[in-house]
């Protein structure tokens, strides 16, 4: 099987999570499993991420909301290109 | 249900209590009832070796549900069927007696109490010692018999979580759960802000709407303090530090994964106050707890709950004097960086090379181990992370 980069929980998921322990490099051209439904994408890097960091699978503009697991993880609080990693510097929790 | 339970006997090798719990350790407890009498249990389970201190931060002044939950988890502490015997020592007789009785009565086991005030630490240690080691001697006689899976009471909460506990290491427990829970085991899960985001979801896997409405009310209560206190948004508090370094970002995200831990199809069918011991007989059952690792195990360990499942990502290295935690980990740099702390390695499910139902069966079979005397890496380390919850200030 080939390396799997990137996982993703849901179909409706808009961020997938890195799973390659070096993390993966600008430009790089990225494998992801999507869980449900046992499908199999692609997705160039736009930015260096870590393992376990996530990777933004669309273009999701400030104020959108984060799909994982397919349910609202937060906000987006800057544009988050795709492609680009999604953490604490463009992400927020609608919480507390 | 998984080919494991299908397949093979899930009987395992406890100690038959006078009660008729079973527990899978077989530890002479000495127990304080106040952070003054920690030197004599001290100074006893080192003279009488082989005996367990259990010394902690608390129990002066306190009063109303913090003094009841204070009992609660001193006597539960006693009472677990981990415990074949328990010592306790206080600084005066009126409450040490009520450890004692609480104890007696809720499991017929042998325990004793002893106090400080008029007698000093140095008798008291030596009248507690020459008990402690009857009790011992005792404990060392008793044998293992076999027991049923249906007699099992399994914990869980993670910590250190990052992305791979939600994508695999919890997940893994939450198998596990769906493979025991229809063939009548005892579970318990927690961590009442961490469903902060799921709490929806959560309520809708209770049994009933009068459960559902029992938990949202737990989970409502616990964020009006968090309303109260905060200063902030809690990044760095929930999620930790270490959570945001693994890649995990908001409470939301956090809530989500940790929720895997009770898998897709078991229902609970309670709502437990912390340390509180079930009383519905077979099934999962939420605990009304806090999020630190060390307080929610100890307040599980006190409701009677015999072996833990603890799924860490960045590496929380946990562990508690009486219930075994066994620690799984599914994200690749920590199995490989922090090994001795890990007992079960689910990083292969992120490669592709292990299934789900794989790893819930590997699970089972390091729990049952356990269960069978193994010790976990956290008892072999020597964590013995004992930490009562206290809810308030002392008067």
């Amino acid at each position: 099987m080939p390396t799997t980069h990137f996982i993703v929980h849901d179909k409706k998921d808009t961020v997938g999570v890195i799973v390659d322990e070096n993390g993966v490099k600008k430009g790089q051209k990225l494998t992801g499993w999507v869980m449900e439904g046992d499908a199999t994408i692609t997705l160039q890097a736009v930015d260096d991420v870590p393992l376990g960091h996530k990777i933004a699978l669309k273009d999701i503009r400030k104020g959108e909301t984060i799909l994982k697991y397919g349910n609202d993880i937060g906000k987006a609080v800057a544009d988050i290109g795709k492609g680009r990693h999604a953490h604490v510097h463009n992400m927020k929790t609608k919480r507390w | 249900m998984a080919n494991i339970a299908k397949k093979r006997d899930l009987s395992f090798r406890g100690f038959r209590r006078e009660n008729g719990r079973v527990g899978v350790r077989n530890h002479v407890a000495i127990l304080p009832l106040d952070d003054l009498s920690n030197a004599a249990c001290e100074a006893v389970a080192n003279n009488i070796k082989g005996t367990l201190a259990l010394p902690h931060a608390y129990g002066r002044l306190q009063f109303g549900e913090d003094l009841d939950l204070h009992f609660r988890t001193l006597i539960g502490t006693g009472a677990s069927p981990n415990v074949a015997a328990c010592v306790v020592i206080g600084i005066e007789p009126g409450w040490t007696q009520r450890v004692v009785d609480g104890i007696k009565k809720l499991t017929g086991k042998p325990v004793s109490g002893f106090a400080i005030e008029g007698k000093g630490d140095l008798q008291t240690i030596a009248d507690a010692g020459r008990v402690a080691k009857e009790f011992l001697q005792n404990a060392s006689e008793m044998q293992r018999e076999k027991c049923s899976i249906d007699e099992l009471w399994v914990s869980t909460k993670c910590g250190e979580s990052d992305t791979t506990s939600g994508l695999a290491s919890c997940p893994t427990v939450g198998n596990l759960i769906d493979k025991v829970d229809p063939l009548g085991a005892t579970s318990c899960f927690g961590e009442t802000t961490e469903l902060t985001g799921a709490e929806v979801v959560c309520a809708q896997r209770a049994i009933s709407p009068a459960i559902s409405k029992k938990f949202m009310a737990a989970f409502n209560a616990y964020q009006t303090v968090v309303e109260r206190h905060k200063t902030n948004d809690l990044s760095e508090s929930q999620p930790t530090k270490g959570n945001i370094a693994g890649g995990l970002t908001t409470i939301e995200e956090k809530a989500y994964g940790n929720f895997q831990k009770i898998g897709h199809k078991t229902k609970f069918i309670d709502v437990l106050k912390p340390a509180e011991m079930p009383t519905k007989g077979a099934g999962l059952y939420f605990m009304d707890t806090s999020s630190a690792a060390a307080e929610c195990v100890t307040l599980q360990a006190a409701a009677g709950f015999v072996v833990h499942l603890f799924p860490t990502g960045q590496g929380n290295v946990i562990g508690n004097p009486i219930e075994p935690v066994i620690k799984l980990t599914a994200n690749p740099k920590t199995a490989r960086t922090m090994t001795e702390h890990i007992d079960l390695d689910v990083s292969g499910i992120l490669r592709r090379e292990m299934t789900l139902d794989q790893a819930g069966d590997a699970l089972i079979d390091v729990m049952l181990r356990t269960c069978n005397g193994r010790l976990t890496a956290a008892e072999a380390l020597g964590h013995r992370e004992f930490v009562m919850t206290k809810l308030y200030q002392s008067a």
